[in-house]
């Protein structure tokens, strides 16, 4: 039991660490931030650069076959790289769905021509991939979607909304997920298209989040003409296909919901007086401090057994179901300890109150939607007591139906 | 990185596990729970032909010379059969003890006799932080001990006893002068307490700082400890999901239901996170990592959370049957409530767990 690098691994971290130190400026702290005070279109040129001198270097694309543009390495590779340029100011989500999901599932399911015409520019950073599944009746019930796509002539015609759209207003390219045949059952007869994000009839309209932020959008079609050679994969084979990407997230192994939220309660329960004693002197405090180490550097050892298995050259285990249900309720619990610290005052906002309270208040905040978004907490406990206890699946009167007797 | 234990672990835990679903079994365990017998002495002497009581000591001491890595997974496995032995009080604390700081006679006039089963130690290394009776806590008087022990884990089974008096490790012979044991009843007879009192009892002292020795012998115990809790929960788990794919109502197996569902899959992510922290503890225990003492708190306040929930909640899924006297629903009940507050309670552990983040913070 260790937590060394084994000597390939080793190497190939002193590689990137070199590298990205010659290309890259080191995260002084938590509030240090890639692209700072550049405006958004700014921010997007600067992501792009980075993009592509990662792909010049070979670290765009790291467990990508060279043939398609990637480096040809291994998922331990992939981590290691991950863990170093953490450690440098780079840019945050903007490739995040492009090379995690969108662009692995064009290079399983794509045709030679698709891999040649979207993978290498796409690593490069030239285009930015989004995803478009979730729809206002689909959203745990994924099947249940409506968006249509109509054969028309040599393509498709699509009508139909998305939502939930992560980076769909910054987007050039989408995979989308749409019905083709109403007649065969929910999940049967779906198609998975390559969406030009340009085209015609597309509307982007980002979505105000109950944290007041926007990481979302809708996106509608009205008459958008897909050509059939962009078609992803066999026709009403699509359900098949959007798995394949969703497994593609392996390699982001929940590392988002660990964190040191912990740490800075402290500091701020040091800061705030109750009574005439700092609030970390109360038994309480300290309990709830504890409770959010278990949970956030639990998080961080489940995923370390991950790793470990990836560095095996395994599969991680099931045990990395559990990690979001516990990262996200943490979020949730810590922010509102730190908010609650302060009393009345602890509901002044961050910019007057102090930076020190910004992040826990972020995190409360975005909470609610940590705990909804890729898959609930709900469906989270279904799939561990179904995939990992053994345990019967739910009842699904709609499964054998045709898809069009269940409209209405 | 392989934050994770070696095959050969595995496979020593994997052979422990074979040899106590042969010996560790309900009616094995029953008998110590109806106060037939102190302990198990079968399961006791099965695994000491393993190696499995002294797989942390010396071989020059009579041990096999492997590691705590190795204990960790032996105490894993005495959790998931229940194991009704001294496992705590003469391996994990006794012989640590003696391991880390008894003088080379004491190690070598005790040390192979606990590695052999053939001696049960026992220990009390800490002040006890919470009280209910007053009668004073040991204390070196010359260099014999007096004082009362008011609930010592296999107080009547044990030769000898290691006791912190005022900072310094006595150990004592309890078949000796000047002791008194009184057996007491329990809420969980499969490992019995007793009352010891000590009247100008003789006894030899181990050198050095007892206070720290105690503390590192208490961190150590608590990661040992952990791992007996996550093998009671994930027993537990998996007793209560078989039963309740067995068990149909309403015209269809009951672990259909998602209410059952989701309080099997809460008692499996409890689990997951315990055995995080757990394996974590093992290694700063193991690399005798600065790390240790949040590491073995974590530990402790994580799994002792599991057990308890997954204890009683597989109770519950089992409904009336579950709270029958034969079924053994309750006898993980009471084993997750005494492994819970042995070597101190979880309020405690939390708190220094919280105490040990401050430091290091600092």
């Amino acid at each position: 039991m260790n937590f060394d690098d084994t000597p390939e691994e080793a190497a190939f971290r002193a590689e990137v660490r070199a590298w990205l130190a010659a290309n890259a400026q080191p995260r002084r702290g938590r509030e240090d931030k890639f692209g700072a005070g550049l405006d958004k279109p700014q921010y997007l040129a600067a992501a792009k650069a980075w993009q592509a001198r990662k792909a010049a270097a070979g670290y765009a694309a790291i467990v990508m076959p060279k043939e398609m543009g990637g480096f040809g390495g291994t998922p331990a590779q992939q981590i290691v790289y991950n863990q170093e340029e953490a450690k440098f100011l780079t840019p945050d989500r903007v490739f995040e769905v492009s090379l995690g999901t969108a662009l692995p599932t064009v290079a399983m399911w794509g045709t030679p021509a698709q891999k040649v015409k979207y993978l290498a520019s796409a690593f490069r950073g030239e285009h930015i991939w989004c995803q478009l599944f979730s729809e206002p009746s689909a959203g745990s019930d994924l099947g249940n979607l409506r968006t249509r796509a109509a054969r028309d002539g040599d393509g498709w015609v699509i009508n139909g909304q998305k939502v939930w759209t992560s980076n769909a207003d910054i987007a050039d390219y989408g995979i989308l997920l749409a019905r083709t045949d109403w007649d065969q059952p929910k999940s049967k007869g779906l198609t998975m298209f390559i969406l030009d994000m340009k085209a015609p009839g597309v509307e982007v309209r980002p979505i105000r989040q109950a944290s007041d932020e926007y990481h979302f959008s809708e996106v509608f079609f009205s008459d958008v003409r897909i050509a059939d050679a962009d078609r992803l994969g066999p026709e009403n084979d699509g359900w098949k296909v959007m798995m394949s990407a969703l497994m593609k997230e392996r390699f982001s192994l929940g590392e988002n919901f660990s964190g040191d939220l912990y740490a800075q309660l402290i500091g701020l329960a040091k800061q705030v007086v109750w009574g005439e004693r700092p609030a970390l002197e109360d038994p309480r405090v300290r309990a709830g401090i504890a409770e959010t180490y278990l949970a956030q550097f639990g998080v961080e050892l489940i995923v370390r057994r991950g790793m470990s298995a990836i560095s095996r050259g395994q599969s991680p285990g099931p045990e990395m179901s559990a990690v979001k249900l516990i990262g996200a309720r943490a979020f949730q619990t810590g922010g509102a300890l730190a908010i609650e610290l302060g009393g009345a005052e602890g509901l002044v906002a961050a910019e007057a109150l102090g930076a020190q309270w910004r992040l826990p208040q972020l995190l409360w905040l975005a909470a609610p939607g940590a705990r909804i978004a890729g898959g609930t907490d709900e469906i989270q406990k279904n799939t561990i007591a179904e995939r990992v206890l053994g345990l019967p699946g739910e009842l699904r009167t709609d499964r054998d139906v045709p898809f069009r007797a269940l409209e209405g | 990185m392989n934050f994770d234990f070696s095959e050969d672990q595995r496979r020593l835990q994997a052979e422990v596990r074979r040899v106590l679903a042969d010996y560790s079994t309900s009616p094995n365990v029953r008998a110590v729970l109806e106060g037939r017998t102190l302990y198990c002495a079968e399961t006791w002497r099965q695994l000491a032909a393993l190696g499995a009581l002294g797989v942390a000591l010396p071989e020059a001491q009579g041990g096999v010379g492997l590691g705590l890595l190795e204990l960790c997974l032996v105490a894993e496995e005495a959790g998931r059969a229940l194991a009704a032995v001294p496992l705590l009080s003469s391996v994990y604390l006794a012989a640590e003890a003696l391991r880390r700081a008894g003088s080379p006679a004491q190690q070598a006039l005790w040390l192979p006799r606990l590695a052999s089963g053939e001696v049960i130690g026992t220990a009390a290394l800490a002040a006890a932080a919470h009280r209910i009776s007053t009668a004073p806590p040991p204390c070196r008087v010359g260099d014999a001990l007096t004082g009362t022990l008011h609930a010592l884990p296999d107080g009547m089974a044990a030769e000898i006893c290691v006791v912190l008096a005022g900072g310094e490790l006595a150990l004592v012979e309890l078949n000796g002068p000047g002791v008194t044991r009184q057996a007491l009843s329990s809420l969980d007879p499969s490992r019995p307490l007793a009352r010891i009192e000590f009247a100008a009892a003789p006894a030899t002292w181990l050198p050095g700082d007892g206070a720290a020795t105690a503390r590192a012998v208490t961190l150590g115990a608590a990661t040992l400890l952990a791992f007996e809790q996550i093998g009671g929960a994930e027993a537990a788990l998996y007793m209560a999901r078989d039963y309740v794919l067995q068990r149909r109502a309403f015209g269809r197996v009951v672990g259909g239901f998602q209410a059952v569902k989701h309080k099997l899959a809460d008692i499996y992510t409890k689990l997951e996170l315990a055995r995080a922290h757990a394996y974590f503890a093992a290694w700063a225990l193991a690399s005798d990592a600065p790390e240790l003492p949040r590491a073995a708190a974590a530990a402790r306040v994580a799994a002792t959370a599991a057990y308890t929930l997954a204890a009683e909640e597989g109770l519950h899924l089992h409904g009336g049957i579950g709270f029958t006297w034969e079924m053994d629903c309750h006898l993980h009940l009471r084993r997750a409530r005494w492994l819970g507050q042995i070597i101190g309670n979880e309020h405690l552990w939390r708190d220094a767990l919280a105490t040990a983040l401050i430091e290091e913070a600092a």
